[in-house]
């Protein structure tokens, strides 16, 4: 079955729908494989969710999530946060991504993660995030990061 | 594929489901393969960043406990932070991770994890990991 993409599922809609976006990012490929959820959105924010499940575990003494289920969840959500803002897609490719990890996540909770996009240019879009337990108030990482938009064709 | 090392069977849960092996050493460390598959795609037909990133979250630690084990250091480590640089699409083909410990001093560690597919000179991802090391 050939997979939607994020520009037809744009184009059909007449804009960007992070909710809609996830239903399908969300399902397919490595967002599917990690169970990611849509949460919640703003205008320049996008949040969503993985469960905790044991074949994401990076630490088996501990049950710790590997930290690269965060990076991805932040990856997709501080990509997503500029197609909001935008209020469409455009193409673009992770530049950079750094995750400051504050304290581990742990066994058996589910993992949010909000991003922003704080600045818009005609070729980079800045954002950043946060990573919490379904408190932002106590986060467990920082990501700071940087888009870049790349031609048509890969939409 | 390459022959698993018997090392593999140390990796953990989210590594195994992702069918990354250890398959020997390369420049010092233990080198990680991850073959392609649907479950580490992002955009259709390229490797997602976070797949990426597992790969050589893996790579990095494989190398610090190698580093460690050559020196009968006991230490336990934790991740502080990463900083990851992409700087080619992953295309649809075994991907490769090393990491090198760029330093290993008594209170953090400096991790460079590499990933490439074809070509060892051409990093499609480079990742910067600090590790804060703990003795009990």
């Amino acid at each position: 079955m050939k997979e939607k993409t994020v520009a037809e599922i744009t184009a059909a809609h007449g804009g960007f729908d992070p909710r809609l976006a996830i239903s399908f990012m969300g399902k397919a490929g490595h967002g599917g494989f990690l169970g990611m959820d849509y949460v919640g959105h703003g205008e320049d924010w996008v949040e969503l969710a993985i469960d905790w499940r044991e074949d994401l575990v990076g630490d088996p003494n501990t049950g710790v999530l590997a930290s690269a289920v965060v990076i991805s969840l932040m990856d997709n959500a501080t990509s997503m946060s500029i197609w909001t803002k935008l209020q469409e897609f455009r193409p673009q490719v992770t530049m950079d991504l750094r995750v400051d990890y504050l304290r581990p996540s742990p066994k058996g909770a589910r993992v949010f993660g909000r991003g922003y996009c704080y600045h818009l240019s005609h070729s980079i879009g800045f954002v950043r995030g946060v990573a919490h337990n379904g408190n932002l108030d106590e986060p467990l990482a920082h990501v700071s990061g940087t888009f870049i938009r790349v031609g048509d064709r890969l939409g | 594929m390459t022959t698993p090392d018997p090392r593999t069977e140390l990796l953990p849960p989210y590594a195994r489901a992702l069918d990354m092996v250890i398959t020997g050493i390369h420049n010092g460390a233990p080198l990680i393969e991850m073959p392609f598959a649907n479950k580490v795609q992002g955009r259709p037909g390229f490797l997602h960043g976070g797949a990426i990133s597992g790969l050589l979250e893996m790579a990095a630690v494989a190398a610090i406990q190698h580093a460690l084990h050559e020196r009968g250091d006991e230490a336990t480590f934790k991740q502080v932070n990463v900083t990851i640089d992409f700087m080619r699409g992953g295309t649809p083909q075994t991907t490769y991770a090393v990491g090198e410990v760029t330093r290993l001093g008594r209170t953090m560690a400096n991790v460079e994890a590499r990933a490439w597919q074809d070509d060892p000179t051409k990093p499609i991802t480079i990742a910067y990991l600090h590790y804060l090391l703990k003795r009990s």
